[in-house]
This record gives structure tokens, C-alpha cells and sequence, in this order.
């Protein structure tokens, strides 16, 4: 059973009447895609579908979700068959302020190093909905219609050959030389509630984690995001449809280390939940028999003890771990990183302080409600500035301190 | 907040959900509450049972400020 | 153009005599003394336009006001125009002289804060002014004695230079003492790289550095039990974000850098009409279905109405604990824990959520 990611190589993205794909050119039929959006969900009111494009004199305000438009042209299953990528190219989700938690994409300057969708072509829905909603409703109805829209998108992709076909084999624990080191990999997921949810397989992750899961099932869409916690450490789908680590472990399977498997496990809000979840998790990963754990984290504040709590857990079990967490240090540095810690914690990669504050510039356009900006986490009351300048904390910025390791931009003592 | 509180010489109580956040930042009495969203509250339960609920967390937390400690207790 | 310096020497270095003069006060005499001819002569990029002496002991006995006497002393050179203002504090070096260090490092502080230069010192790295003010001033690492005097003079001279000039600085490259401070940089490779590198590494007994070593938090000595509640009073203080219903203060719902107090007078309990979370951190439904799951004055009331408590303080304090820095927090605190000192209030239930 093997799976099979082929990648097209979109060079472009452009607005027109139909959706189809020509050559390297993805054709998006704004209206259809509003008119399908609206006929799937009478929920939602409005859409205003637009673009922006690496180097676009551009700013996303109130981004909710971020996905990777994906088709399935063979396999029964999730994990299994063949599934079709338009490569480069990103549904991007936002609107009206549902929580306090949405981020900001800029397409230039300097805001765009620090997040992974400046370089994206950016298909922007713009999503208002109908009055009298429940805040749950209306976070349901946003992140499905963008789940809807990367697979309307993707259906252009359906006859497409693909430039590059990646396969992927299921994990054979014996593969690897036995001389190579075990390595297992532990995936905190954020499962806290309206606007804090993950989906495993369409299901809630408040509910059935910890469990293991097939790395093939990952790489194919298996975790999508229905959460905001700050903009800069939430996981959007787009960043578990490519999950770094998971990249990096497989990369390295069976040249420098025996990658053996992955439990993804959940952050719950009881410290009970937390106890219950971090023995579970610990116990899961002893049947993989691991030398040692890479541990990834959503979310920050309370997230930090279950990740001290796994760590602890596995290091006395005899399992050495590295983690990766970001940092809130405050503005100027000074102040205690992280809300919990454990002695056993000596490997820790650091994904940035989240407070360190960034100017970013005026932009010709805006798309999202920019009345909302300054309402956003990472935001003050006068974060927007009468000349369209934004004074944020890298906190608003979408991927800004990703914790599964996606940027380059990491903390360090001064 | 709470050791800036203690260290002005005010007893103070922590009502917490999650105790080793509350143990590492150095509270001294920590009483464990219900859930992140909810410490007080718990939306499960009826209305009279969720009142019930409350009203004890607030006795132990009052008990724990009348019980002397010589350092981090917590108060389940 | 040089750099225009202030230089600030204790008695001994400043050439009025050794120990028998460490209780003299702060003067201010034109140009360079004593090390700072050295420094000026070495680094010719430095003209020192001040010297600042004072006795250790002075400084070491009454801080508070010798360096507000020295601060007085140095305002009028800052009064002067932008071309003659000094750009640049350096102080000492100290050495290992522990009195000393203290001083260079609160006078160091005090003129960064009052009057917003650069400012440099050096010591030795087991100074006690090296705990007591690396967090705020730039400090050269130095040898023991002033066998390493030269050494010290070029360090503060290439790190003050690059601090006027606002170049970004490192520790080990501008060879400073970490002062503790948490920057951003850009790494070569990316966060799942370097994780799997570092497992790799501590999988093979090889080192490894790990990027954020565990720090020791301070901790309080408990305050006495309340011997008797009935008579005391007792007041509510919240993390979880409960504020009057629209968020008059405008909390920040993460990173909150400010406070609110708000009055519970008339209050039995908090109602879903009258107040809601500010806070970004949490599902916010069911404290806005019923603040009091956040806030329990429902159940406070009853205890009050009862006599198990004295009485309730009539102003609860509310921020939102959502990545909010501990700098913040701490001030949050002193400041609440003042107000409710002066209210005499004696206990206090603090709730987070």
C-alpha cells in the first residue's frame, strides 16, 4: 500500500468565467466558485473571491485558514492511491472576526519573511454570513466552505499530469539498518473548543486522541485545522498537509535514523484530560520502542504543560525527546519564555519570540476586515496607524513561530 | 500577579485549572478548579448542581486561605 | 567626528586616593582622567568630554541619592545642542572590585533611562554588579585585576562604538556578558532541521546546545492564614478576562497591557447582560453564558450573606492572562496588591483560567 503525492506546478493564478487549468495557468471562475460555495451552505452570505500573488502590494487581514487545493484521482482511502497538488497555490480563508485570534498575510515587505503563504498564490475568500448565527456555526461555516473551495479548485487538477510524483511506502519499522537509532514522532494537536479545534480524519481531536497514525495518512491530508489560537502558532490545514517534520523525518528515514511512527495526541483544557492524555501518549509511543521523540506543540500558555508533561513522561521513561516551542518573552525580551517548565526539558528548539514586535507597512490593498485588525491577538488599540502602518507583535503574523518547525527564525539569548 | 499579591503580604489563594502552570510560576495555596474555559463552572451539569460546584470550590479556596503553609500546597 | 564620552571613575581610578576617600561625594571635572587617558589614547575614535567620580562607599551607602546627584551633575551637558551632547556613558572598568561594579552598573542605568544614551561598563564576570544589572547594561568581560585594563578599555570602546552607531550587537562576537534578553534571529536551517539534528546528536552522545535553557522562577514566602474569615475581607482578583460587558478598558485579548477595576457594588451575581471575557486564550462560551464559571461572585455573595466572610471588597481586578509578558504581569500585581492594601483588604481569591 503506498501513496503517491504528484505535484503541477501552477505558475500562476488568474481570475476568469470557468475553472480549469491551462497548462501552467490556473484559470479560478470567481462567480462559479461563489455560486457553488452558496448553493453548499446557506449559511454563508457573501464571498468576495480574490488574489494575491508573491510580491502583490498586498495585505490578508483576519486569515482564518489556510489550505492546499488536493484532489484524489485513485485509492479508496485517505493515505493510499494517488492525490493530485496544485502546487503553489493556497485557498486562504477570511472575514468578519469570530473570536479574538485570526492573523495577517503580506504578500511583501517585511511581514512576508515571516510567514510561509507570502510565497503562495493566494485564492482570498472573503466570507461573510448570514445574521443570527452561533459562533460556532459561523466558524463551521467559514472553515468548510474553505475545505469546499481547495476542492473545487482542485477538480481542474483532476486529468493534469504532474511534473513530479513523490511516492511514499508505509513505515516498515525493520526497513532501517538496525544500527540507525529508533525515532518516533510526537504531534500535540490544540483541542479546546470553538475556534481551538483540530480535525483528525473529519473528527473532532477532542475526542480519540492519542492514537497513532500513519504518516501516510498525514501526508495526505489527514489533519485539518479548525482552530486560531494566536495567528503566529496556530497550525493552519496547509501546514499539516505539509508538515515539516514529518518532511524531515521521512527524508532522513533509513540513511541516519529508523523513523518508526507518530502519535498524534490532543491538548485538552481539565488537568486530568492533560495527565490522562500525556500517560496515553507516552504509553503509545513505548510500543514504537523509540530511542528518541521529536515533539511538535500548538498553541502556547496552558500547551506548555502538556508539553513538559510528555516530556517529563518520556525522559524518565528512558526516551530521549527535543521539542520545538516558541517564546513569549515579552516586547523587549526580558521576560520568562514559557508559562511551564520541567528540568528533563535540555533540548529545546526555540521558534521565536512571538512578542518581539514588527512594523509593517501601508499596502495598496487590503483584503479581510481591516476594522477588525487592531482586535486581533498580537494586536494593541492602536496597532493600525493613520497611515495604513500596522505595529504588531509577530504574535498576528499566520506561521510567524510555527511550532512544527516551518520557519527559519528562532530565539536566542542576548 | 499572585506572588506580586503574597509578596505584598495579602493571603492569597490560586483557583486554577491547570496546577503545574500555577506550581512553576510559584502560587504557594493552588486550588485546583474545573476546565480552562469554565474553572468555576461546568456546562455539563444542571444549573443547581453547577451552582453546588461553585459554591464548593469558593469554601476550599476560603479554607485554603485559612490553613498556614510553609510553602507550595495544593488544596484538592 | 569622535565619539563624545562621559566617563564615570571611582575615588581610587579618579586620582583622589584609596580607601581613605571612598565616602567623598560625585564631582564632575572637564576631559579625561586616569583610565580614560588610556582609553582616549588607545581609541582615538573616543573623545572623553566629562569625568564623573564618586566615592564607592558614598554610592554604596545612599544609591538613591548619589546618583541622583550624579544625574544632576551631567544635565547640563545633555542640556547642550545635538553637536556637543555626549553620545556615550562608559564605566570603570571594575574589575572584580564589587562596590565598584555595583556603581558603574546603577549609574549606567540611570543615565540610559534619564537620558537615553548608549552606555557601556566592564567587570569582572564574578562582580556582584554583574548579577545585579546585566539585564539592563551592556557589560566587557574583564580579567581580575587591571592586568586586564588595556583589554577592558578596547572592549567597551568597540561595543559603545557599535551601540552609538546602532549596529545590532551579540555577546560572544562584542564580547558582553549575556544580559538575559530573548531576541529573534534567523537561523541557517529551519526548526524541524535543527530538531532533528539536535535529536540526532543527543541520540549519539554527541553536543548539542539547546535553544531555550530552563530558567529558574523566584519564589514568595507564603503569607500567614487568615485566622479569621468572618471578619475579614476579602477581595477578587481575575486572569480569565472578565470585564463589564464591552470591554470599557479595551483589554487586549492576548498580551493584555493593562488592568481594569471594576466595581461589584449592587452585584449578587455576574449575568451574560452585564459582563463577558475579554480573553482571546480559551473558548469563550461559556464565560459568556455565565461569567460567574469564571468569576464565582454568585457564590462569594452567598458565603458573605452567611458570615463565613467579613465582608467583599466592592472593586474586583480583572486582566486577560493570555501570553501576557511576566513583566507585565508583575507590574499588574504590585500595582493591584498597592490598591488593595490601602483598602485593607487581607485576602485575596485569584482565579485564572
Amino acid at each position: 500500500m503506498a501513496l503517491e503525492l504528484g505535484r503541477i506546478m501552477v505558475e500562476e493564478v488568474v481570475l476568469g468565467e470557468a475553472t480549469w487549468l491551462a497548462g501552467r495557468t490556473l484559470v479560478v471562475g470567481r462567480e462559479e466558485l461563489d455560486d457553488f460555495l452558496r448553493g453548499s451552505d446557506a449559511r454563508l452570505a457573501r464571498i468576495d473571491v480574490s488574489l494575491a500573488s508573491p510580491g502583490d502590494d498586498c495585505r490578508i487581514v483576519c486569515v482564518k485558514d489556510v489550505i492546499e487545493p488536493r484532489v484524489k484521482v485513485a485509492g479508496d482511502r485517505i493515505g493510499v492511491g494517488r492525490t493530485l497538488i496544485l502546487n503553489g497555490v493556497a485557498v486562504v480563508t477570511c472575514g468578519q472576526i469570530v473570536g479574538f485570534q485570526e492573523g495577517i498575510i503580506d504578500m511583501r515587505g517585511p511581514g512576508a519573511a515571516h510567514s510561509p503563504f507570502s510565497q503562495t498564490m493566494n485564492v482570498v475568500l472573503d466570507i461573510a454570513v448570514v445574521d443570527g448565527l452561533s459562533p460556532h456555526q459561523h466558524e463551521e461555516a467559514v472553515r468548510l466552505a474553505g475545505l469546499r473551495a481547495a476542492a473545487f479548485l482542485a477538480e481542474a487538477a483532476r486529468k493534469a499530469r504532474p511534473e513530479a510524483v513523490a511516492c511514499y511506502e508505509e513505515l516498515v519499522a525493520s526497513a532501517g539498518s538496525p544500527s540507525l537509532p529508533r525515532v518516533a514522532y510526537l504531534y500535540m494537536l490544540l483541542s479546546q473548543g470553538l475556534l481551538h479545534d483540530t480535525y483528525v480524519l473529519g473528527e473532532n481531536a477532542q475526542g480519540g486522541l492519542p492514537r497513532d497514525i500513519s504518516p501516510l495518512a498525514l501526508l495526505d491530508g489527514a489533519i485539518t485545522s479548525g482552530n486560531c489560537v494566536s495567528a503566529c502558532d496556530k497550525n493552519t490545514t496547509f501546514h499539516h498537509q505539509n508538515n515539516p517534520l514529518l518532511a524531515e523525518l521521512l527524508a532522513r528515514h533509513g540513511r541516519e535514523l529508523n523513523f518508526v511512527g507518530v502519535v498524534l495526541t490532543n491538548e485538552p483544557v481539565r488537568l486530568a484530560d492533560k495527565e490522562a492524555s500525556a500517560r496515553r501518549a507516552v504509553a503509545l509511543l513505548m510500543e514504537l520502542a523509540p530511542a528518541g521523540v521529536v515533539i511538535s506543540k500548538e498553541g502556547f500558555g496552558n500547551p506548555d504543560a502538556d508539553q513538559m508533561m510528555l516530556i517529563r513522561g518520556l525522559e524518565q521513561a528512558g526516551i530521549r525527546t527535543v521539542s520545538i516551542t516558541d517564546e513569549y518573552a515579552g516586547p523587549d525580551g526580558a521576560s520568562q519564555s514559557l508559562a511551564d517548565i520541567t528540568a528533563e526539558a535540555d533540548a529545546i528548539v526555540s521558534a521565536g519570540n512571538a512578542n518581539a514586535r514588527i512594523v509593517l507597512p501601508a499596502m495598496a490593498r487590503t483584503l479581510g476586515p481591516l476594522a477588525d485588525l487592531s482586535r486581533l491577538a498580537g494586536a494593541y488599540p492602536q496597532s493600525l496607524r493613520p497611515d495604513g502602518s500596522v505595529e504588531i507583535e509577530l504574535q498576528g503574523l499566520i506561521g510567524a513561530t510555527n511550532q512544527l518547525g516551518w520557519q527559519r527564525l528562532r530565539a536566542r539569548e542576548v | 500577579m499572585v506572588k506580586e499579591i503574597e509578596r505584598a503580604g495579602i493571603t492569597v489563594v490560586h483557583c486554577c485549572s491547570i496546577v503545574p502552570i500555577s506550581l512553576t510560576v510559584g502560587a504557594n495555596r493552588i486550588v485546583p478548579t474545573v476546565a480552562i474555559p469554565h474553572p468555576f463552572g461546568d456546562p455539563a451539569k444542571t444549573v443547581a448542581e453547577e451552582r453546588a460546584l461553585r459554591r464548593q470550590l469558593v469554601e476550599r479556596a476560603l479554607q485554603a486561605l485559612a490553613t498556614p503553609v510553609s510553602g507550595q500546597q495544593v488544596f484538592s | 567626528m569622535a565619539i563624545r564620552v562621559v566617563h564615570y571613575l571611582n575615588q581610587f581610578f579618579g586620582g583622589l586616593g584609596g580607601e581613605e576617600q571612598a565616602g567623598v561625594g560625585p564631582s564632575l571635572v572637564a576631559g579625561a582622567k586616569g583610565p580614560g587617558i588610556l582609553l582616549e589614547r588607545l581609541h582615538p575614535d573616543l573623545l572623553v568630554v566629562a569625568t564623573v567620580v564618586c566615592g564607592d562607599n558614598a554610592l554604596a551607602e545612599r544609591p538613591e541619592a548619589m546618583v541622583a546627584e550624579i544625574l544632576d551633575l551631567l544635565a547640563p551637558l545633555f542640556a547642550a545642542g545635538q553637536e556637543e551632547r555626549p553620545q556615550l556613558l562608559v564605566a570603570g572598568p571594575a574589575f572584580n572590585a564589587g562596590r565598584y561594579g555595583l556603581a558603574c552598573g546603577a549609574v549606567c542605568q540611570a543615565v540610559a533611562e534619564r537620558y537615553g544614551i548608549p552606555v557601556v561598563t566592564a567587570m569582572a564576570p564574578e562582580n556582584p554588579g554583574v548579577e545585579q544589572y546585566r539585564h539592563a547594561v551592556p557589560m566587557v568581560a574583564t580579567a581580575l585585576d587591571v592586568g586586564g585594563m588595556a583589554a577592558a578599555l578596547g572592549g567597551m570602546a568597540a561595543l559603545g562604538g557599535k551601540l552609538v552607531k546602532g549596529v545590532e550587537v551579540l555577546p560572544e562576537r562584542d564580547g558582553y556578558l549575556p544580559q538575559g534578553l530573548r531576541r529573534n534571529v534567523w537561523a541557517a536551517e529551519s526548526g524541524a532541521q535543527r530538531a532533528v539534528a539536535m535529536l540526532l546528536a543527543k541520540l549519539h552522545g554527541e553536543p548539542f546546545a539547546t535553544e531555550y535553557a530552563m530558567p529558574v522562577f523566584d519564589r514568595v514566602e507564603p503569607a500567614p492564614a487568615i485566622a479569621d474569615l468572618s471578619r475579614a475581607t476579602l477581595a477578587l482578583v481575575t486572569s480569565g478576562g472578565i470585564v463589564p460587558r464591552g470591554n470599557p478598558d479595551r483589554i487586549e485579548a492576548a498580551n493584555a497591557q493593562k488592568y481594569g477595576a471594576y466595581s461589584l457594588t449592587g452585584l449578587a451575581a455576574l449575568s451574560p447582560a452585564s459582563h463577558q471575557t475579554a480573553h482571546g486564550g480559551y473558548d469563550p462560551t461559556y464565560a459568556n453564558d455565565d461569567p460567574n464559571r469564571v468569576l464565582p461572585l454568585d457564590a462569594v455573595r452567598e458565603l458573605e450573606a452567611t458570615g463565613r466572610i467579613g465582608r467583599l471588597h466592592e472593586t474586583y481586578f480583572a486582566t486577560v492572562g493570555n501570553a501576557t509578558s511576566v513583566a507585565n504581569a508583575r507590574r499588574f500585581g504590585q500595582e493591584i496588591a498597592h490598591r488593595l492594601l490601602s483598602a485593607r483588604v487581607q485576602a485575596v481569591i485569584l482565579t485564572s483560567t
